[in-house]
């Protein structure tokens, strides 16, 4: 009997394990992205722009050319990534402090110019590289190592929902929601991040994908426990899928 | 083009960018520079290249780092409070070997301060400015003409080293109408094999960043930045010298200022009196050796500055032993008069080497 291989790596994800902790998601997102490269066939064309935080390694893992920006405006690289290499395929990838803080500046004019670029947006609710400090995204009651009696909204302001922010403007072709803490959602966010690029290959403008991930090491959790949190206090606040879907180029 | 044209600073050096090969610009609105864009805007579709008003100056440095990653020649502009905002996309690419040229046509500060013309970022412009250990090259135009030519030679100077260009004018140099010689042959782009357009089919990938976080690895990125800076100065420092046998005093001068200390100098010439002149074109790397030399001939060297003695440091760690020097300083706008000029430089010709020590 011949055997048939019906999984592998994807040929553009690096053959080397990854540095991420036990039970955070970035492993999936970057395999993720390797599909995606290798389905449309653009590793050749790929150009990636990680922000800083745990993503800042995108170069050890995905084998396309890789541009490092300073912290929070990985879009404003991309966009002059983009406009000098209209034909190329090029993605920032940022965490939630990264997007949510110090880039949202960065993030919101890039998304209403509509530049033609991907954003990847992996939101674990706290500063997962420099310690579990707290985030844009940081539930409200959460510990962190800078909310230590829980993110109180009188002191520190409410979660920010950023693709629901981010639906609004005119320049955004796609933005949608996912998440990876079950097989069903990995399915899911595999077609959004499909179909973000897809839609950039067809010039439609700005296209994101926010990634609800785990981080057990600074949420003080298992990575099971960490899962069952996803259920039960993050997927509440932050409700799953697509929030803005173009049919068409620029319609205005 | 090759008659002379009347043209105003600014849209001088925005055609120096476009002989240069430039096609992208990216900035965001501020006094005293804003003819640069509003120029460009119209300029740069002509040449069917991009212009793009960001929402902030730090979104226009990172613009101007991902353009020079692709490899294009690319631009930003602002004024001081402006360039204080791109010191850090400045820093990352100096620390990611990233080519490209920002403009600062100064304003007053600290602060909000004023938008008349200053010299007041000469620090921030020659010490680096961002955080870490380097350097940009930084011009300083004296003319329409210089607003030209040196902003193709930034470019040049900028693609040679892989490392920033920064042109330090003001409004005057901004606002002030003289006659140009446009280049008539467009310069070439040199190719780019580092810059990233996606990896071809069994070529390996490739990596523009400025984080080394393994042993030895920063120290040794910094030393090699550090020997490009020493090359810079062995090869491309700039400086204009109008000396005089016998001098007895050195005026040095840089941008804006130097025009009144040239007219200075020939009224002091013409009383008979025995004076030399020396400005730095390139204010990174600083002509030092040339100071050196020329300040040993005259004894006595007057600085004279648009703000309270920046490039007067760089001045007196250049002066050879034994020279006295002075500073003629004016932070806040005025601008030196010949007449104050000759004045001063008098006075340091009729003092005494221990007089003239003293008053420094």
């Amino acid at each position: 009997m011949k055997l048939q291989k019906v999984f592998a790596r994807p040929a553009s994800l690096a053959e080397i394990s990854f540095h991420f902790c036990p039970g955070c998601h970035h492993g999936i997102v970057h395999r993720l992205l390797g599909e995606a490269i290798d389905t449309y066939g653009i590793r050749e064309k790929t150009i990636g722009v990680p922000g800083v935080g745990c993503c800042v390694f995108l170069y050890d893992y995905l084998d396309i050319d890789v541009c490092e920006a300073p912290h929070g405006r990985a879009p404003a690289v991309a966009t002059g990534f983009k406009r000098v290499l209209p034909r190329n395929v090029v993605f920032t990838y940022q965490g939630d402090g990264d997007l949510g803080a110090i880039g949202m500046s960065e993030v919101v004019h890039t998304a209403n110019r509509g530049e033609n670029i991907t954003v990847i947006f992996v939101n674990n609710g706290v500063y997962g590289m420099t310690g579990g400090q707290m985030a844009p995204t940081t539930l409200l009651g959460q510990q962190t190592t800078t909310s230590a009696f829980g993110r109180d909204f009188h002191r520190d302001g409410y979660p920010i929902r950023m693709t629901e922010m981010l639906a609004t403007l005119e320049g955004v072709a796609f933005a949608a929601r996912v998440t990876l803490h079950n097989a069903a959602g990995v399915k899911k966010a595999r077609k959004a991040v499909m179909k973000a690029f897809e839609m950039q290959l067809n010039n439609m403008g700005f296209t994101f994908v926010e990634f609800i991930s785990a981080c057990p090491t600074n949420w003080r959790l298992s990575p099971e426990e960490a899962t069952a949190r996803i259920d039960d206090e993050v997927l509440p606040y932050y409700p799953l899928g697509i929030y803005k879907e173009r049919k068409s180029p620029d319609y205005l | 083009m090759s008659e002379r044209q009347m043209m105003k600073g600014s849209v001088a050096l925005a055609e120096g960018a476009v002989a240069a090969g430039c096609r992208y610009y990216f900035g965001y609105p501020i006094t005293p520079q804003n003819d640069i864009p509003e120029y460009l805007s119209v300029r740069l579709a002509e040449v069917d290249g991009v212009f793009i008003q960001a929402e902030s100056e730090i979104a226009s440095i990172n613009m101007l780092l991902g353009a020079a990653a692709a490899g294009a020649r690319a631009m930003t502009s602002s004024s001081g409070p402006g360039i204080s905002l791109m010191q850090e996309g400045l820093s990352y690419m100096a620390g990611s070997e990233l080519p490209g040229l920002a403009v600062n046509i100064t304003r007053i500060g600290p602060g909000l301060g004023g938008i008349a013309p200053s010299q007041g970022d000469y620090f921030q412009a020659t010490r680096g400015g961002g955080h870490g250990d380097y350097h940009v090259i930084v011009l300083a135009p004296n003319s329409v003409q210089e607003m030209y030519d040196l902003t193709i030679k930034a470019f040049e100077l900028a693609d040679k080293y892989r490392n920033p260009a920064l042109i330090l004018a003001d409004a005057i140099l901004g606002q002030m109408k003289e006659p140009v010689l446009l280049h008539d042959a467009p310069q070439r782009v040199p190719g780019k094999e580092w810059a990233l357009k996606g990896a071809p089919v069994g070529l390996p990938t490739k990596r523009i960043k400025s984080l080394y976080l393994k042993d030895d690895e920063m120290e040794k990125h910094n030393w090699h930045l550090f020997r490009k800076y020493s090359q810079m100065r062995e090869e491309d420092t700039m400086v204009e010298a109008d000396l005089d046998e016998g001098m007895e005093v050195l005026l040095v001068s840089f941008g804006s200022c130097s025009r009144m200390v040239q007219s200075a100098v020939r009224m002091a010439r013409d009383r008979g009196l025995k004076v030399g002149y020396i400005r730095p074109i390139s204010l990174f790397p600083f002509p030092g050796d040339a100071l050196r030399e020329a300040s040993e001939k005259a004894g006595k060297v007057l600085t004279v500055e648009m703000n309270t003695g920046q490039m007067w440091d760089d001045v007196r760690l250049n002066l050879a032993p034994g020279c006295s020097a002075r500073l003629l300083a004016r932070p806040g706008g005025g601008i030196p008069t010949p007449g104050q000029i000759l004045e001063e430089a008098e006075k340091m010709i009729k003092a005494g080497d221990e007089v003239a020590k003293s008053i420094c």
